[in-house]
């Protein structure tokens, strides 16, 4: 019933709209073609006029209204060092842009409006004129020639992997359909291989446990990082494409299936710094139930986040990790923390994974070694450890 | 220009005084291949009626796609709201629970956002766009009878029609069409287990395209053959209309890039039936790890842009052909540039091969590579930076004649700007690390090639209505038709920025699974309505469109606006063959608005003595 209701008023609808179009027709006739013309140009060109200032207005007041919860020239400003130099030139492409938009929209809905039809109006016969043209390929060409440097720049210092013998975390991020498996290397600093084959639900990383560097390797379910070290982020995928992708610290790089990634950054605002921060801004500062004025406001609620950002299936928007920058006191606290998945999740547990077409044991040491003892092996022998190291043992309990 | 035929001298005196006589009157084609219906409205081969068949067909698919954004755009607007309502329409992919709560399946929003994106890209701007224009044009504003091969022509449209027919099945499949975004990117799309959509939807998908490019190589083929060899009499290169200019630079464009789509889908056809590896390598899905390895998921995405980038040029440039025509016609002055603004085309189009990586600045290729595609695409601003310079200035000193085509043309330029500049944001590497994927692209593609192609089809479509159907449209519900569609599509994408430049990035089912992206309710919530609102508009233009080809105020004078190209030269309503006599010949520009006191002079008149023609310079 409501259906043949809807179907009604819009026959009725198109049938009002018919009728005013046929009348002003109509009227047009009986006026004159030339006079409907006029008026049409008339009330036009007024339009565009009118449309071009609200238009702007708009586009500066919303640009405004929306400044404190855009990453740029708001409170959001990058979390990690790489990141500024992204924003800085965010800023320089959006005057410059910024300053073509206003003068191109400005000179289109006035000319519309300085040129609208009218009776006896001699038109200028100008079919071109190579010095404006000149001057409008010279101008861009010289301004997009500075915005490629400084961006090409920026760029290559983003991008730009670790150097050999620099200090720096690395860890390990891979997707899947549809949560995201994080890694670390556990007390040594390393990661160890890992072969997709031996996936299994115990194995969610397929690692080979035959290789020493990832029996202290542990899968913590949130980032952490300590302020001011840089981190180098192992991205993987497991079935489809994902995106590591943690809007705060400008990052963004595909996860592959086969052809691992990586990311370069360095934190360098705390979550707990990050949250003073945006308290600054009223906007921030709102409850985040705005009914009780005991709840939290949005800046105490704040936290990094990891998202996807490659579309990976049903799942896509719901791949998320809380990320935690904290000092390098609470990282070492938090290390101490973590266990082994090894020693915790595999060893000795029967766990059981088919390669080949054979089947065999996950653990290669099982039942032969303890766990501590192959741990503590594996750091004694194979691992330097570093000096100012965060690779504080982590206490592998049986 | 002296024309020196083998006759010499006399023919040229002929042919200006009577027309260039191809003796096609001789030989009575035109009728033996229009004796009945079906070969006069269905496998037609006369161009007129090809183009009228792309350009519903076109507005078919326009109107689906439209609707499957509304609903989605309901999903993210209103995620709270009861969507029960749509069941009888949708089906299954709205569930229901025990409370009476309607909510649409994640799997169908993925689903309708990937058909929005393919069937708007392919099937309206492509194929609708360009389709109707350049066969409705290109003969006609070359004085060619019709295109080269009539034959293959029909053809074109039929693989379309195919093509479509293919997807409008996949629609109704148990499992879904695919869903795996339009530029369908593997592995998401060669695994069945990754996806429902992936399984006989993505077949499905692939069939239809490859169809899809048939149609597009066939017809481009025949443009590019008939602005080659089917010009009249006089008719130079640089006196074609920038119309035909854009046309044929399409054409040529999709020539060389559609191939290598097809290659690519082949590849992906090889890995989901025969158990190959070009895009696979190392997965685990659905408990089990997959033979496959040593293959690159990013070698699809080369082959994909390859024709993805020049795809978006193939959009916008027949847009920006319209748009010059109708701008200088209804201003009565000649296009700023006429010269600069061919350069400038070619200039994109030679670009738009050398561009395809920046979609792929964080797709995992190596870094170094893309300083290039930096370069080459920020270049390309150079060049359209020049247009929209000559499109102001051709409004500069103009007697502008404001109705449906013009305000169209004149929003197309303005949208252009908009999405155009923040291009030059996302064509930086740099600014693309946070930006890509995010809202921010959905704002610029949309307003750059989808609103602003919408625009140039729309002014296309409103001034070369009474050339298509003998009638105008209705000049009121045109300017309805715009003035709600300008200030809605901004009013859609503009606030996208904000979005984007929070961070919220693309295709996401909800956001509240973010603390970061779900504070923007009220923000979706207004781009939903807007939505809605320019959707309904559109509404007003289809029904203008079938209204006035019957009940249109008729066209009683051969060259309605007063335009100087050789379309308005023909019949009202032309037959097979376009003109009754003998062809017109060409003496002139198509540019001469204002010249010399004179509001406009055609193409086909000789130029005085002394006189310069316009367009040498």
């Amino acid at each position: 019933m409501t259906g043949l209701i809807i179907l009604l008023c819009i026959v009725m609808l198109a049938i009002v709209i018919i009728q005013i179009g046929k009348v002003t027709e109509l009227t047009a006739q009986i006026r004159g073609e030339k006079d409907a013309q006029k008026e049409s140009n008339e009330w036009n060109s007024k339009g565009l006029l009118i449309f071009g200032a609200v238009f702007l207005i708009f586009c500066v007041v919303s640009a405004s209204y929306y400044r404190d919860d855009m990453l740029w020239y708001g409170v959001n400003e990058s979390a990690s060092v790489e990141g500024s130099s992204i924003d800085n030139l965010f800023n320089i492409t959006l005057i410059c842009t910024g300053i073509v938009f206003f003068i191109t929209h400005i000179l289109l809905f006035w000319f519309s409006y300085k040129y609208r039809g009218r009776e006896g109006r001699t038109v200028l016969y100008m079919p071109h004129d190579n010095r404006l043209e000149m001057i409008w390929t010279a101008v861009p060409a010289v301004v997009l020639t500075f915005l490629v440097i400084a961006g090409l720049d920026t760029w290559n210092d983003v991008m730009a992997d670790v150097k050999e013998g620099e200090d720096y975390i690395e860890i390990e991020a891979n997707g899947m359909q549809f949560a995201w498996n994080l890694r670390y290397p556990g007390p040594d600093g390393k990661l160890g291989a890992r072969d997709y084959k031996r996936i299994t639900a115990s194995n969610p990383f397929g690692q080979d446990f035959t290789d020493p560097k990832g029996l202290d390797d542990f899968y913590p379910d949130e980032i952490v990082l300590p302020v001011g070290k840089k981190v180098r982020v192992r991205i993987t995928a497991r079935d489809v494409l994902h995106n590591f992708y943690l809007p705060h610290f400008r990052t963004k790089m595909d996860a592959i299936p086969g052809i691992p990634t990586y990311w370069v950054f360095t934190p360098k605002i705390t979550t707990e710094e990050y949250r003073q921060m945006l308290a600054k801004s009223d906007e921030w500062n709102e409850k985040m139930d705005p009914s009780d004025p005991e709840s939290k406001t949005r800046a105490e609620m704040f936290n990094y986040e990891l998202a996807c950002a490659e579309l990976c299936g049903k799942g896509h928007y719901s791949m998320r990790r809380v990320v935690r920058i904290v000092s390098q006191q609470e990282y070492e606290d938090w290390l101490k923390k973590q266990q082994s998945w090894y020693a915790n999740n595999v060893h000795n547990k029967g766990g059981k994974v088919v390669i080949n077409g054979k089947e065999e044991s996950e653990d290669p040491f099982e039942g032969k070694v303890t766990p501590v003892d192959v741990v503590k092996d594996s750091t004694s022998t194979a691992v330097t450890v570093k000096k100012d190291s965060t690779a504080i043992a982590a206490p592998v309990k049986k | 220009m002296a024309y020196v035929t083998e006759t010499g001298y006399n023919e040229e005196v002929l042919i200006k005084e009577n027309g260039l006589n191809d003796h096609f009157h001789d030989h009575h084609h035109g009728d033996k291949f229009q004796s009945n219906f079906i070969t006069t409205y269905i496998f037609s081969q006369d161009h007129k009626m090809i183009a009228r068949q792309f350009l519903i067909t076109g507005m078919f698919w326009a109107i689906i796609g439209a609707a499957m954004s509304i609903v989605f755009r309901l999903q993210l607007g209103f995620p709270e709201e009861n969507m029960a309502w749509l069941r009888p329409i949708l089906g299954k992919w709205i569930t229901v629970d025990e409370a009476g709560m309607g909510r649409l399946a994640p799997e169908f929003y993925y689903a309708l956002v990937t058909m929005h994106g393919t069937i708007i890209v392919f099937f309206v701007l492509t194929a609708g766009l360009s389709g109707t224009f350049s066969n409705l044009l290109i003969p006609l504003q070359l004085g060619a009878r019709d295109m080269a091969s009539g034959f293959l022509n029909m053809l074109s449209y039929w693989f379309f029609f195919l093509s479509s027919a293919v997807m409008l099945y996949s629609l109704f499949l148990s499992t879904g069409p695919f869903s795996g975004g339009w530029t369908a990117y593997p592995p998401l799309s060669a695994l069945p287990q990754a996806s429902t959509g992936s399984g006989t939807g993505m077949t499905l998908w692939l069939l239809s395209l490859t169809f899809f490019v048939v149609s597009v190589l066939l017809g481009g083929i025949n443009y590019v053959t008939t602005v080659l060899n089917l010009r009249t009499k006089g008719m130079t290169l640089w006196r074609m209309p920038l119309t035909i200019w854009a046309f044929f630079l399409t054409a040529i464009i999709g020539i060389l890039s559609f191939p290598v789509l097809v290659s690519g889908f082949f590849l992906l056809m090889f890995d989901r039936g025969l158990g190959t590896s070009f895009y696979l390598s190392e997965i685990f899905i659905g408990g089990k790890a997959l033979e496959n390895v040593g293959g690159s998921p990013i070698l699809y995405q080369h082959l994909f842009w390859f024709l993805g980038h020049p795809e978006v040029y193939i959009i916008i440039l027949p847009a920006m052909g319209l748009v010059s025509e109708v701008l200088s016609v209804h201003a009565r002055k000649p296009i700023f540039g006429y010269k600069a603004m061919v350069m400038s085309m070619l200039a994109i189009g030679f670009l738009s091969f050398i561009v395809w990586a920046h979609h792929m600045f964080m797709s995992g290729v190596n870094p170094f590579i893309s300083n290039f595609f930096v370069l080459f695409t920020l270049i390309i601003a150079v060049p359209s930076a020049v247009k929209v310079f000559n499109w102001i200035a051709t409004l500069f000193g103009g007697n502008i004649r404001f109705n449906s085509p013009m305000l169209f043309a004149i929003g197309f330029v303005s949208l252009f700007i908009s999405g155009g500049l923040t291009g030059i944001f996302l064509g930086n590497s740099a600014i693309d690390i946070p930006m890509h994927d995010t809202y921010f692209v959905v704002a610029h593609f949309h307003i750059v090639m989808g609103i602003a192609a919408f625009f140039g089809m729309f002014a296309g479509v409103y001034h070369w209505f009474p050339k298509m159907f003998g009638r105008f449209m209705n000049e009121m519900m045109g300017k309805i038709h715009f003035w709600g569609t300008i200030a809605g599509a901004y009013a859609i994408f503009w606030p996208m920025h904000y979005l984007g430049m929070a961070g919220v990035p693309r295709r996401y089912y909800r956001f509240d699974t973010f603390e970061a992206f779900k504070h923007f309710e009220d923000t979706n919530k207004f781009i939903t309505v807007a939505a809605i609102i320019v959707f309904a508009l559109q509404i007003v233009f289809v029904i203008n469109f079938f209204y006035s080809i019957f009940n249109g105020k008729k066209v009683t004078d051969a060259n309605p606006w007063g335009a100087t190209t050789l379309e308005w030269t023909t019949p009202i309503e032309p037959g097979h063959g376009n003109w009754e006599g003998n062809l017109p010949a060409v003496e002139r520009w198509p540019y001469d608005y204002g010249k010399n006191g004179r509001e406009f002079i055609p193409q086909w008149e000789p130029l005085a003595a002394g006189e310069q023609d316009g367009g040498n310079h």
